[in-house]
């Protein structure tokens, strides 16, 4: 059986490399300041959908993604490991859009896209380490959802079975198709990129950054329609205005601070010394604090 | 009946109330009484018969059950539905939920279908005032909602200042758990669960489940003795148990050090594992990423072993042992068990 797979996937900004510029002044992320990459666990999705299309021959895999013009990056990247194509929605007036009003304009993106069979995602982003967008949209959309996968284990006759990582154990659960299903770290590794297919696909563009290409590579995206990457804005996706970016968040930032720890003056010792560690542990243990 | 309260979801497995419940109706306890409302609480599953009792001494004014063979273990859409019809009636105000598993598997599906904002992993809750810097709209008594953001970078205190209830999840070890008084006693509302969750909704099917109990304890431990990625190894982390079983200690570890399969992730500490504030910390070749100090800091001692002396860690730590793990860890056993008894 043919599945049409569709794949959430964020550009993130490498939230390991945090410089000081990294806020605008309305506490939203200024994400031009910042490395951008794929987010680690939808690389964990992208996986298991492309798993799913080597046993299913004839299946498709789309990468969906909201965010700036150049999240496109993260579709090529998905296209060289293996996935047939990918749609960016992108629009000023989706910005700054909080959880639930992300959930909403990827459901219409979905929902715009039609026939799927199942959405895949990484469990949670790390620049917000929510976990909230894949549940939100599988209720918006009407369908169950299964959080905290680390495999899928079977797909067929209209059910996906799917083995999930809890805190303190595994379960098994079937659930009925189409449904969400977010994946864990702990998932197999995304497979690497596939070298005929970064040569094929490396000159892929989206509108938006085609915009600023030589007019050689806007002949080729004209020669050869499969480089295309498309572009969604709210209106296509019939989102409804009162609903997404900032005046559709429920939530708003009231405040940001940077997170700055007061040092102690601690008192050294030299591991080498036994006299002074044996001296650290007498000490210890006349306070109670250990024995 | 009364709406506008504050309502604590209980998770329960095989009907004892989970302990990062038990810990958000202490929070929930103080802010309901600062907001003047009830503290309810919800506990939705098959046997809860003793939830009453258990819960009761945290200061519960109202507990509801909803109680149904198939409503455990817990699946997503069932609980949800439940949530979701109960809160159209009562209009909670503050709904607060652990950033569990389920926790993190309920709230977004309650809040995308309510409209409500929800925000994940806070590690403060405090009410307050709110101007709209927009509108210059005053609110009076939101529910600050504060969480690292951004790997742990900056802190962001976040309101719903227009939609409710205000949702939010926090981790266990987070707040404190503390009896309010042990005589306490609330009303209880038993649910008809065909009031609030239909027969099609139970369509995911749990076909297997293995939950251990889990045998690891540190957040209540007095004494950690944590690892991380500096450890080097799976063998080199042993010498960390050997300490602990000599100290009486539990073993932790940071991301890095489970990332790197040195340890379980249950003894993960940090803000994506538990939070711990022990009366001792050793950590043993631990940096000191901002991601694990936020999950330790509020420890009495913290002894850094570290052969970086300038390990983050170490400007946060009372005591200093420059030098390895392998080094310095047999030392502290073979010295503590020359001077203890």
């Amino acid at each position: 059986m043919s599945l049409n797979i569709i794949v959430l996937a964020k550009q993130v900004p490498d939230t390991r490399n945090v410089g000081k510029d990294a806020m605008k002044e309305d506490g939203t992320i200024n994400r031009a300041a910042l490395p951008a990459i794929f987010n680690p666990e939808d690389l964990n999705a992208l996986e298991q959908a492309l798993r799913l299309k080597d046993a299913n021959p004839g299946s498709t895999v789309t990468l969906l993604t909201m965010g700036l013009p150049r999240a496109a990056e993260i579709i090529r990247e998905a296209i060289y490991r293996g996935a047939d194509g990918g749609i960016v929605l992108t629009d000023r007036v989706l910005g700054g859009a909080d959880t639930l009003a992300t959930s909403y304009s990827l459901a219409q993106a979905v929902k715009k896209f039609g026939n799927y069979d199942i959405i895949l995602g990484g469990r949670q982003a790390i620049d917000g380490d929510t976990a909230q967008v894949g549940p939100q949209i599988a209720e918006k959309l009407g369908i169950p959802q299964i959080t905290y996968a680390e495999e899928i284990i079977d797909l067929k006759d209209g059910y996906v079975t799917v083995k999930r990582r809890l805190e303190n154990g595994v379960e098994t659960v079937k659930s009925p198709l189409p449904c969400v299903v977010t994946v864990n770290g702990s998932a197999a590794e995304c497979r690497p990129r596939n070298a005929m297919r970064v040569q094929k696909y490396k000159y892929a563009a989206s509108a938006g950054e085609a915009a600023r290409l030589s007019d050689e590579r806007k002949a080729l995206l004209e020669k050869r329609p499969y480089l295309n990457i498309p572009e969604w804005g709210a209106a296509f996706v019939e989102a409804d205005p009162t609903q997404i970016g900032m005046p559709g968040s429920p939530t708003k930032v009231k405040a940001i601070e940077n997170v700055v720890f007061t040092a102690k003056d601690a008192r050294q010792l030299d591991g080498a010394a036994d006299a002074e560690v044996e001296e650290l542990v007498k000490e210890l243990i006349a306070n109670h604090t250990i024995g | 009946m009364d709406t506008n309260n504050l309502i604590v979801y209980l998770e329960t497995e095989d009907g004892r109330v989970a302990d990062v419940s038990l810990e958000l109706l202490t929070k929930g306890r103080e802010l309901a009484t600062e907001l003047g409302v009830k503290l309810e609480a919800i506990a939705v599953g098959d046997d809860l018969s003793t939830v009453e009792e258990q819960v009761m001494p945290y200061g519960v004014d109202r507990l509801y059950l909803v109680s149904d063979k198939r409503l455990a273990p817990y699946t997503s859409i069932p609980h949800s539905e439940v949530l979701i019809n109960l809160f159209r009636e009562i209009k909670p105000q503050i709904c607060l939920m652990g950033a569990t598993c389920i926790g993190r598997d309920l709230g977004p599906r309650v809040s995308s279908c309510l409209h409500s904002g929800l925000t994940a992993d806070c590690t403060e809750l405090v009410i307050g005032d709110h101007t709209d810097p927009k509108t210059g709209k005053d609110y009076k008594d939101l529910l600050y909602q504060i969480r690292p953001a951004f790997g742990g970078n900056i802190v962001a205190t976040i309101v719903n200042p227009d939609c409710r209830p205000q949702m939010a999840t926090v981790r266990e070890g987070v707040m404190k758990k503390q009896v309010f008084d042990p005589a306490h006693k609330g009303e209880v509302i038993v649910l008809d669960p065909a009031k609030y969750v239909k027969d099609e909704d139970f369509v995911v099917e749990i076909l297997d489940r293995h939950i251990e109990k889990s045998k690891i304890n540190i957040k209540n431990s007095p004494i950690i003795v944590a690892g991380g990625y500096g450890v080097g190894s799976k063998e080199n982390f042993q010498l960390l148990f050997d300490l602990a079983q000599t100290l009486g200690a539990e073993v932790g570890a940071s991301r890095a050090a489970v990332d790197a399969g040195f340890t379980e992730h249950a003894r993960q500490i940090g803000q994506t594992g538990v939070t711990v504030r022990p009366k001792l910390y050793i950590a043993c070749g631990i940096s000191g990423q901002i991601q694990h100090i936020a999950g330790m800091q509020d420890s009495s001692i913290i002894i850094s072993i570290n052969n970086d002396p300038a390990a983050p860690i170490n400007k946060i730590a009372d005591y200093v042992i420059n030098g390895t793990v392998e080094e310095v860890v047999p030392k502290l056993i073979k010295y503590y068990k020359k001077n203890s008894k």
